[in-house]
This record gives structure tokens, C-alpha cells and sequence, in this order.
């Protein structure tokens, strides 16, 4: 495995941003600021996966000052998607089915510790399990084998809820297409973090770029009212995040905590729209468990009546129910709420790596613990 | 998952009532679904998993010093 030292990192983050060094030269400035009013350690938290991988591979950590601390949140559906849902896929590929999932979660470890563990451990074994870049590609895949069952594995938060709304609501799934819904809604989890995990003590909160693309910013106006937590939507080049950054220290430093939305070019206040109708449409918003973590109230959704039949719980009897999926010595669940770092967890990148993933967060692109393990100049 | 990619929209048609758009995004051309109103080729889209999610506004592409001076930082 090929990475870059720190010092490279930042030259790159430098040529390709000329303006980087200005706004960090104000988180400096405000920071000093902050420090002389008591603040010496301010935590913020990025929700999103894609605004970790962009705070780790530019190295932005390394040019925070002393007092600043940047926190990976929960912004990895992957990490989060119960086990006992792949667990079932497997069952189902042994039964003749054929399971299509994103490339993302096809890793991913059910709650076995051996044997069959993922839908690639059942590929391996001769099962049909595939990987497709969108839900079109399995309607296309469907639509030829006629004769074959099918099973979609819908991962993902509200951004990627359109993509099998949209194609629903439209009526262009065939029958022999089942879908397992695993969507699981964002500022539930936010709220759930902040009402029963106050050891977190977040001081700020970069909102997703992406989700919020579909919800609308608006979505994240109750960090700042309820909770008085400076809030930044920003978009996932450096210079958003480190923007988002300053704009957070100069909230707090004036004791105005607000929505700021730094990623104007793509998000709008009330979201789209139209997208957010058809979601809302297809899918019926009910209480949801996430992985390692619990229930969190409001926060999955389910095809609502008219869409049931696509359902695969519905279809073949299967009960949507929280199992123990916590994975022994795994911190995924730590990690994916901010409570612990990957270098906390004694597994990760020895018993636990991109490779040979053991645990969630070491799947998917956007699980913290990849993120670190491909970005972190650490000797392996 | 939240992968957004920015995509150029190539050209739009329909397939059974269902409009499709051929995107361009890096060096790869895709078929993507659209869940947006209003969009024609030349458009700028966030594209997420085979749907075009967002259109991304090119007059909101702002300038740093722009946007610090509407933050009140400069």
C-alpha cells in the first residue's frame, strides 16, 4: 500500500488550494481567541464520511490548531446497516436468489464471526450474489433473467433513498425484484447522539453535503435552535471543509450559533423537492436499529402500502428486527459515534484491515477506519 | 454511499415514459435516472448512484473572498 506523507499532503492541499493557507491562518486567529476565553478543546464533528476522507487525505487534522479537534460522525450507512440483514441475503443466495448489492456493502460482515460472513464470502462459495453500480443496473439485470428471483440490497442514507423511489414511483421494476430497504435517516441519528451520548460534547457539526442536497439545509436548523451547536452544510473539496471550520470557530467565538450553508452552489434550503415527494411517497418513515448502536427513533423507512409488494420483509415473511450484531472487540460502534478513534480499537490494521475487513467500519470507502487505514502515513 | 460525483448532462431522452439521461463524468459516459425538473444537456448535476440528485448552480459558485466577506470574516 502506497501513502504520502503528512508533508506531502499538505504541498498538494497548498498547490491545488492557493487560498488555503489564508483561512487557516484566520482558524489560527480565531482559535487563539477561543483559547484565551477558556476554550482549549473544541470538538468538531463531520457527519459525513466524504468530509472525513477529505479532512484525512489532505492531512487537515495536522494544520488544526492545538485546541481544535476534528471528530468523524456517523455519515457511513454501511458501518451502521444491521447484520442480520446480511446475514438474511446469504440465506436467500442459497436459495436460489440472486442478490444485487452496491460495491459498498458487499463486504460487509453479517454476525457471524466465521464461515459465510458476506455476500462476497458467498460468491466465492458459488453463490449468485453480484455487485451493481445502481438500482437501474439491477432493474436491467432483472428484467433479463426473468425465470430468477432477485433481491435488491438498498443501503443508504436520504441521498441515496431516490434511487430506488424514483424507479418505483415510476413503475419500472419488475416483479421478480424484491428490495430489502436498510435506508436509515440522518438527523434522527444526530439527535440521538446529542440526547443520549453528551460525553460526545460536540462544540460543532459539518452537515452532510450530499444528503442535505435531497433533505434541503433546513433539515439541520434544530442543532443551532435546540442545541445551540454552530452548524455548517459544506461541500467536500478542502477548501469547503476548512471553510466550514472557520465559520464554526467564528460562530463560537461570537456566541451566535447558526445554520450556515457553505455549499450554496448545491444545496437549497427546502432541498429537492420533488425527490423528497416521491421518497415520502414510496417510503413510510418508522423506528429503526442501527448497527452496534440500538433503536433510534424515526430514522428507517419502509415501502409504504401501495409499494409492499416490492418489500422483501413483507414478501417472504421475514421479520424487520434488531439483532446483536456487536462484533467482539470490534469499536465500530464507538467510532461511528465519535466516542473513540480506529487507533483506539486494538484490531484495527492488524486483525481488522481494507483487505480482510472484521468489522464495518473497515468496509466501506467511507467507514472511518478505511479512511484512516488508506490515508494515515502509519508503517504496515 | 454519499458519493455525490459532478456529471455533464450529454443528452436526454425516454425509455417507456422514463426520462433518461446520458451523463459525462471524468472520462465515463453512464445512464443515469433524473429527480429533478428542468434540467437539459450542458446542465451540471450531482450525480449519486445512477440518479442525478441536484443541479449544481453555477452562479452560486462563489469566490473566497465573496464568501468570507459575507461571513463578516474579511
Amino acid at each position: 500500500m502506497y501513502i504520502v506523507s503528512i508533508e506531502e499532503k499538505i504541498k498538494n492541499l497548498y498547490e491545488k488550494n492557493p487560498q488555503a493557507n489564508i483561512i487557516v491562518d484566520k482558524i489560527h486567529r480565531y482559535a487563539e481567541k477561543l483559547s484565551g476565553k477558556g476554550y482549549n478543546n473544541i470538538k468538531i464533528m463531520n457527519f459525513c464520511g466524504t468530509h472525513e476522507w477529505t479532512i484525512t487525505h489532505y492531512g487537515l487534522r495536522s494544520l488544526m490548531p492545538d485546541n481544535v479537534e476534528l471528530i468523524a460522525g456517523p455519515g457511513c450507512p454501511v458501518c451502521i446497516t444491521p447484520g442480520y440483514y446480511v446475514d438474511l441475503l446469504i440465506k436467500l443466495s442459497m436459495e436460489n436468489y440472486t442478490v444485487l448489492s452496491y460495491g459498498d456493502s458487499y463486504k460487509l460482515p453479517g454476525t457471524k464471526l466465521r464461515g459465510v460472513r458476506s455476500l462476497f464470502d458467498a460468491k466465492i462459495r458459488g453463490w449468485d450474489t453480484r455487485i451493481v453500480y445502481s438500482f437501474l443496473d439491477a432493474i436491467k439485470t432483472a428484467h433479463k433473467n426473468p425465470d430468477r428471483k432477485h433481491v435488491f440490497f438498498a443501503v443508504g442514507f436520504e441521498t441515496t433513498m431516490p434511487t430506488t423511489a424514483l424507479p418505483l414511483y415510476q413503475g419500472i421494476v419488475p416483479k421478480n425484484l424484491l428490495i430489502l430497504s436498510a435506508y436509515r435517516l440522518t438527523p434522527p441519528i444526530m439527535k440521538y447522539l446529542l440526547d443520549e451520548k453528551p460525553e460526545a460534547r460536540l462544540d460543532g457539526i459539518i452537515a452532510p453535503g450530499h444528503v442535505s442536497a435531497v433533505i434541503g439545509s433546513n433539515a439541520w436548523s434544530f442543532l443551532p435552535r435546540d442545541y445551540s451547536i454552530p452548524t455548517v452544510v459544506a461541500g467536500f473539496e478542502p477548501i469547503d471543509v476548512l471553510l466550514a471550520i472557520l465559520y464554526i470557530l467564528k460562530m463560537i467565538y461570537e456566541q451566535k450559533p447558526m445554520l450556515v450553508n457553505e455549499y450554496t452552489r448545491v444545496v437549497k434550503p427546502e432541498g429537492n423537492t420533488i425527490a423528497k415527494k416521491i421518497m415520502y411517497s414510496v417510503y413510510s418513515v418508522v423506528d429503526s436499529y442501527w448497527r452496534g448502536i440500538g433503536v433510534v427513533k424515526s430514522s428507517g423507512a419502509i415501502h409504504s402500502e401501495k409499494y409492499r409488494e416490492y418489500d422483501l420483509f413483507h414478501n417472504l415473511g421475514f421479520e424487520d428486527k434488531p439483532v446483536d450484531d456487536k462484533l467482539p472487540g470490534c469499536k465500530c460502534p464507538e467510532v461511528t459515534l465519535g466516542l473513540a478513534k480506529p487507533t483506539d480499537c486494538p484490531l484495527f490494521m492488524k486483525r481488522c484491515t481494507p483487505n480482510n475487513p472484521y468489522g464495518p467500519c473497515m468496509v466501506s470507502v467511507e467507514g472511518t477506519c478505511r479512511i484512516w487505514a488508506e490515508n494515515l502515513p502509519v508503517k504496515l | 454511499m454519499c458519493l455525490g460525483i459532478p456529471a455533464e448532462i450529454i443528452d436526454i431522452r425516454e425509455e417507456n415514459g422514463v426520462k433518461i439521461a446520458k451523463v459525462k463524468m471524468g472520462g465515463v459516459t453512464k445512464d443515469v435516472l433524473i429527480a429533478l425538473e428542468d434540467v437539459k444537456p450542458g446542465d451540471y448535476v450531482i450525480v449519486h448512484a445512477g440518479v442525478a440528485i441536484e443541479k449544481i448552480n453555477e452562479q452560486e459558485m462563489k469566490e473566497l473572498d465573496q464568501l468570507l466577506k459575507e461571513a463578516g470574516i474579511i
